[in-house]
């Protein structure tokens, strides 16, 4: 199983060698080779179609529920295969949580959606109610929640605006102690200040694990991510740290997409 | 939105191209003053400074607007950094050329000396290294660009040879130290021009390759 103590370390947050990734006969990732670092934000760039979010799924394994979707390659999360056969898709799922494009909490109160993770996967009655209040609160207050909806936890998450509701999304992810969190487009729904403070929440959090964030907005991965890869066509163009993409990009291909003369 | 960019790029790169033009026609006036003895064109030079000034100013609001509207980067950002360099080493060599223009006044003012130094070939050297800097720009080749650079130490051994030869004249001839300063100083201010044009092209290099080549010896 993927631990979730082990610190974090020189091993890539994630690895891929030769990754190819198939629906049906349209091959959409093609020999994709990265090491992503852990505790840094790391941007997904490139046009529409180009596989970015296909990469991103591939990391907790949820292209796989997709039928007539075949992988080849290596993954592995904190220097673990995520195709061994001791690595159940509930332990790879808890190591590496998920955020999409529309927050997507459950139509249940505000504490219930943060310890659905836990209630899922740890034994009824592991932990005492002044644990789960303490987990609760933690959770909420890692990403600057709590104190707006400490009184209203047994509120139904749905009333939350959607930046709360993005920030509740993520908040469930970390009772189970990830080691990555992707995120998929996180700020697509949300307008200029929920943008700016869900980014504020990656700087905080970007430490304490492997961020993998897909984004169409060019200035967000300015802004947000430590570095970018660049996909184009179900390859990976480059890859290096922000500045260098954004300043004096390696490739051809990078220029003409971070100017917007192509894409 | 990357189209309107790539049209303010290029009205940009016009500006740039004219104060270009125009500097280069002030420094060659000024030049000519002082060899062909003509103090009209000194005058053209010194009367024509606020146009340079004007267009200066043009040229700096445009990468200013460009940065504010459009936040560019990559190429996009390296040639608005770039161009607004440039544009302070075009400003400082009109200047030049006003200085030049001036010794050269003062110079044909006073009664006819002869000039001791070879300035005019000094001049073709510096006037080669600013309109090849140009070029460089206009066309972003950087093999030109590098080329420029490395002709700067000749016209820094110039002017080298030229402030030796006019001491020892002086020393020889006290009577004639004015004019000799004045041209010293035209000797001085060419090779200046010529440290700007290789400015201008070290702007280039950074434009086309991302890499900063100021202070580094070849």
């Amino acid at each position: 199983m993927i631990s979730t103590a082990t610190p974090l370390s020189t091993t890539p947050g994630i690895h891929t060698r030769n990754l190819n990734l198939w629906y049906g006969s349209f091959q959409a990732l093609k020999e994709v080779a990265l090491d992503i670092k852990p505790g840094i934000v790391t941007a997904l760039i490139g046009p529409s179609g180009c596989g970015k979010t296909t990469l991103l799924r591939c990391f907790n394994r949820i292209n796989e529920r997709y039928g007539n979707v075949r992988t080849t390659g290596e993954i592995a999360v904190l220097g673990k295969n995520i195709y061994d056969a001791d690595v159940s898709l509930s332990e790879l799922r808890k190591a590496v949580g998920m955020v999409f494009q529309r927050p997507n909490p459950l139509p249940i109160s505000i504490r219930e959606n943060v310890l659905f993770g836990v209630r899922v996967h740890v034994k009824r009655g592991a932990y005492g109610r002044g644990e789960l209040d303490a987990m609760v609160e933690s959770a909420l207050r890692d990403v600057q929640l709590w104190d707006d909806v400490k009184d209203k936890l047994k509120k139904n998450a749905l009333h939350l605006s959607l930046e709360q509701q993005q920030k509740l999304c993520i908040a469930r992810l970390l009772p189970l102690k990830p080691r990555v969190i992707l995120m998929d487009e996180p700020c697509s729904a949300l307008d200029a200040e929920g943008i700016e403070r869900i980014e504020l929440l990656l700087q905080e959090l970007r430490k304490r694990f492997t961020i993998l964030i897909v984004t169409h907005n060019m200035a967000q991965a300015r802004r947000a991510a430590d570095e970018c890869i660049y996909m184009l066509l179900g390859r990976i163009v480059e890859h290096d740290a922000t500045m260098k993409i954004f300043h004096n990009p390696r490739e051809k291909e990078t220029e003409m997409y971070v100017t917007g003369r192509y894409g | 939105m990357s189209l309107h960019l790539q049209r303010e790029l290029e009205r940009l790169k016009k500006h740039l191209l004219s104060l270009c033009a125009v500097v280069e026609d002030h420094v060659h006036k000024a030049v000519r003053s002082l060899l062909d003895r003509d103090p009209r064109l000194a005058d053209e030079v010194e009367r024509g400074d606020d146009d340079v000034d004007r267009r200066e100013i043009e040229v700096e609001e445009d990468c200013l607007k460009i940065l504010a509207l459009y936040q560019p980067v990559a190429i996009d950002l390296r040639t608005i950094v770039a161009v607004m360099k440039i544009n302070n080493d075009l400003e400082r060599i009109g200047d030049l050329a006003v200085n030049i223009s001036r010794k050269a006044a003062a110079f044909i003012a006073e009664p006819a000396a002869e000039i001791p130094i070879d300035l005019e070939l000094m001049w073709e050297k510096a006037q080669g290294m600013l309109r090849d800097s140009v070029n460089s720009l206009i066309d972003m080749k950087v093999e030109l660009a590098k080329d420029v650079c490395r002709r700067d130490a000749e016209v820094d051994r110039m002017k080298h040879d030229n402030r030796k030869a006019i001491e020892d004249l002086i020393c020889n001839n006290p009577a004639l130290v004015r004019p000799l300063m004045r041209i010293l100083a035209v000797s001085r201010n060419l090779e200046r021009i010529a440290d700007c044009a290789t400015n201008i092209a070290e702007d280039v290099i950074y434009i086309v390759e991302g890499k900063i080549v100021r202070h580094h010896e070849e």
